[in-house]
C-alpha cells in the first residue's frame, strides 16, 4: 500500500525494512517483543559492563575481604551497598555477572559466527558442485550430526589443548573454546544451506548469470548466497542459544574459560560451592541470567522460524 | 538385506578407522610422551632406550598399524596423570556410568511414553497444559542447572537424598554395583532423574505429536466404526504405529544420555568414565583422552548400526525398497 502512495524512488533500505512483513509480525508478537527486550537488556548490560558495573571485579584494589558474603540488597560491614550480594572474596555479584556475561556472549557469538562461515561455505559448495564434493561433505555432516554437539565440543577442546604447548594453554583457552563450540555446530548450517542451494541452482537467474559469463565464485556468493540466507538466520539464532549453553556447560565443568576469568559457567561453578552454606545468591543470579538469556534467544529463534516460514501465513 | 547390512558395516568400520587415526595423531604429536613419562634426572641414553623400546623411531605407518593392533587387543598404554593402564582405569569406572545410563534410559523411556500417550489422549485437559509447560522447561534448561536445582531442593533443603557419590557399592566379580544397597539406590535417584529429564521431555513431545497424527488416520476412525473399545483402539492400533519412529529416537537417546553423563557425573561427583574424561582434559592426559574418543566413537557407531538394522526389520517399506533396487 505504502509503495503505491509514496514515490518509489524514496524506498531506502530502512524504509523497506519498516514496510516488511517481518517487522510487522515482530511488532504483533508479544513473545518476540519480550524476548528481544530481554536480549537487548542483557547484551547491552554486558557491552557497557566497564561503565555501569559498580566496580571492576578483577581490579584487586577495589575488592575488600571485609565486604565478603554480603546478602543481596544490604550493606556490608564496610558500609558498601550490594544489590545482588557479594561473593567469598568480597566481589560484587552484579559486577561479576556483567563481566561474566560479556565473556559468555563473546564466546557464543564468535563460535556461532565461525560455525556459520564454515557451514555456509561447505554447504553452498556441496549443493552447487554436487558429485564427490557433495558426498564427501554430507557424509561428514551425517557422522557429525549423529554425535551430540556438547560431546564434540568437549572432544575437540581436549584434542586441541593436547596440541598446544603447556605454557599457552590457559591464555588460548577462550579461543580454543570458540573453535571447539564452532566446530560442534557447523553441520546444521551446512545441511540447510546445501538443501536451499540445490533448489536455487535450478532457477533461471543462475542460468542467466552463467550465460552472461559471471564467474562461479561470483554466482555462488553474489547471487545464490543472498537467496539462501533466511533459513540460515533461524539456525544462527537457535545456534546462539546452543552456543551459550555449551559455553556455560564447558566452563562449569572446568574445561572452558579458565577459572580466573569470569563467565556465566565459571560463576555457577564457584556458586555451587556455597549451596550448602546458605549463600544462595552467589549461585542463583548467574544461573538466572543464563536461563533468561537462553530462553529469550530460543523464543526469538522460534518466532523467527515461524515468521519466515511462508507456509504458516 | 545382507547387502544393506554389509554396506552399513563397511561404513561403520570406515568411521572407526578415521576416529582411530585421529586418536593416533593425538597420541603421536600432542606433546612428547617421553617427556611425560621419564623423570627430570633421566639421562639422554635412558630416553633413547625408552624411545626405542616404545618404537617411537619407526616409520609412522608402522606405528599406526601397531596402534590399531594394540587397540584391538585392548592395549592402550599408560595414563600420564595416574601412571596406570588406561584400559584398567576405564574398566574400573565403567560400571558406574553404565548403571547411571541404563537407569536414566529406562526412566526416560517409561516416563516419556506414558506422559506422551497421556497428553495425546487428554489433548485439551489442563493437566496436558501443565505437563507441556514443564517439558518446555526441561528442554530449554542446561542439564547442569537442573542437577544443581535438584540438589538444592532434595539434598540441601529437604535432606531426603545424598547430593554426591555412589553410596555403598557391592563388588560382584569385578563389577561394582550400587543396585544392591539402599544408600547406592538412594544416590542413584537424583543423577538419573537429572540425566533423564531432557530425554523424557523430548520423547514425550515426539510421542504426543506422533500419536495425535495417528489418531487422525482413517484406520482409527474405521476401528471406532467397528465398535472396538477405546482401550483396544488407543493401545493396540494407535500406540503400536506411534512407536516406529521411537526406535531411532531411543537409539539416539542412549547415545546422548551417555554423552550428557559427562556433565551429570561432574555435578554429582559420580565416579564414572565421564568424570575421568573431564579430569583428563583438564590435565591434558592424552592417552586417556584418545581412548575415550575411540570408546565413544565405537559406542555411537554400534548404536547407529543397530538402529539402522532395527528400522529395516520393523518398517516393511524399507525392505521392499531395497529388494526393488537389488
Amino acid at each position: 500500500m505504502m509503495a503505491l502512495i509514496s514515490p518509489p524512488e524514496k524506498t531506502t533500505s530502512s524504509r523497506r525494512f519498516r514496510d516488511s512483513d517481518l517487522w510487522y509480525s515482530f511488532r504483533r508478537s508479544p513473545t518476540a517483543l519480550i524476548a528481544a527486550a530481554m536480549i537487548v537488556l542483557i547484551v547491552g548490560a554486558a557491552l557497557l559492563a566497564p561503565l555501569i558495573a559498580p566496580h571492576d571485579p578483577f581490579d584487586l584494589a577495589t575488592v575488600n575481604l571485609m565486604d565478603a558474603q554480603t546478602p543481596p540488597m544490604s550493606v556490608s560491614l564496610m558500609g558498601n551497598y550490594f544489590a545482588l550480594g557479594s561473593d567469598i572474596q568480597g566481589r560484587d555479584v552484579l559486577s561479576t555477572i556483567l563481566y561474566g556475561s560479556r565473556t559468555s556472549l563473546f564466546v557464543a557469538v564468535m563460535a556461532t559466527g565461525f560455525a556459520l562461515i564454515v557451514g555456509l561455505t561447505l554447504g553452498i559448495v556441496a549443493g552447487y558442485f554436487g558429485g564427490a564434493w557433495d558426498s564427501a561433505i554430507m557424509r561428514i555432516v551425517d557422522v557429525q550430526l549423529s554425535f551430540p554437539a556438547i560431546l564434540i565440543a568437549l572432544l575437540v577442546f581436549g584434542v586441541t589443548r593436547g596440541f598446544l604447548p603447556a605454557a599457552t594453554q590457559d591464555a588460548a583457552a577462550v579461543w580454543v573454546l570458540i573453535f571447539s563450540i564452532g566446530l560442534s555446530n557447523w553441520a546444521q548450517f551446512a545441511r540447510t544451506v546445501r538443501g536451499a542451494t540445490l533448489v536455487e541452482r535450478q532457477k533461471d537467474y543462475v542460468s542467466a548469470a552463467h550465460m552472461m559469463g559471471t564467474g562461479r565464485f561470483r554466482i555462488l556468493f553474489g547471487h545464490i548466497l543472498p537467496n539462501v540466507i533466511s533459513p540460515v538466520m533461524v539456525i544462527a539464532t537457535l545456534g546462539l542459544a546452543v552456543a551459550v549453553i555449551e559455553e556455560a556447560t564447558l566452563s562449569y565443568l572446568g574445561v572452558g574459560v579458565p577459572p580466573t576469568q569470569a563467565s556465566l559457567g565459571t560463576l555457577i561453578r564457584i556458586g555451587q560451592q556455597f549451596l550448602f552454606s546458605g549463600e544462595w545468591w552467589i549461585l542463583f543470579f548467574p544461573a538466572l541470567v543464563l536461563v533468561l538469556l537462553t530462553l529469550s534467544v530460543n523464543l526469538l529463534g522460534d518466532w523467527l522460524r515461524d515468521a519466515l516460514n511462508p507456509r504458516l501465513k | 538385506m545382507l547387502i544393506f547390512v554389509l554396506r552399513r558395516l563397511i561404513q561403520s568400520v570406515f568411521v572407526m578407522l578415521a576416529v582411530s587415526l585421529l586418536a593416533f595423531v593425538l597420541f603421536q604429536f600432542a606433546g612428547d610422551p617421553i617427556e611425560a613419562m621419564v623423570g627430570q634426572d633421566a639421562t639422554m641414553a635412558d630416553r633413547a632406550a625408552l624411545r626405542d623400546r616404545l618404537g617411537l623411531d619407526d616409520p609412522v605407518v608402522f606405528q599406526f598399524a601397531r596402534f590399531i593392533g594394540n587397540a584391538v587387543q585392548g592395549e592402550f598404554g599408560l595414563s600420564y596423570r595416574l601412571q596406570q593402564p588406561v584400559l584398567g582405569l576405564i574398566m574400573q569406572r565403567l560400571p558406574a556410568t553404565v548403571e547411571l545410563a541404563v537407569t536414566s534410559t529406562i526412566i526416560a523411556l517409561v516416563l516419556g511414553t506414558a506422559l506422551g500417550v497421556l497428553t495425546a489422549l487428554k489433548n485439551r485437559s489442563w493437566i496436558t497444559g501443565i505437563i507441556m509447560a514443564v517439558s518446555l522447561v526441561g528442554i530449554s534448561l542446561p542439564t547442569f542447572l537442573i542437577g544443581i536445582g535438584l540438589i538444592y531442593v532434595f539434598a540441601v533443603e529437604l535432606h531426603w537424598l545424598p547430593s554426591f557419590g555412589r553410596g555403598q557399592v557391592v563388588e560382584l566379580g569385578g563389577w561394582s554395583t550400587g543396585f544392591l544397597t539402599s544408600s547406592g539406590l538412594r544416590s542413584l535417584i537424583l543423577p538419573s532423574f537429572t540425566l533423564a529429564l531432557f530425554q523424557t521431555a523430548l520423547l514425550m513431545r515426539l510421542i504426543r505429536a506422533e500419536m495425535l497424527e495417528v489418531l487422525r488416520q482413517d484406520y482409527i476412525r474405521f476401528a471406532r466404526a467397528r465398535g472396538l473399545s477405546e482401550r483396544v483402539i488407543n493401545f493396540r492400533h494407535a500406540l503400536k504405529n506411534t512407536l516406529v519412529p521411537v526406535i531411532t529416537v531411543a537409539g539416539l537417546m542412549l547415545g546422548s544420555i551417555i554423552a550428557f553423563s559427562v556433565v551429570t557425573e561432574s555435578v554429582f561427583q559420580w565416579p564414572g568414565v565421564g568424570s575421568l574424561f573431564i579430569a583428563s582434559v583438564q590435565a591434558v592426559d592424552v592417552p586417556v583422552m584418545s581412548v575415550y574418543l575411540m570408546f565413544i566413537a565405537l559406542l555411537f557407531v554400534t548404536i547407529n548400526f543397530v538402529v539402522d538394522i532395527l528400522y529395516f526389520i520393523v518398517d516393511p517399506r524399507l525392505r521392499a525398497d531395497s529388494q526393488k533396487r537389488a
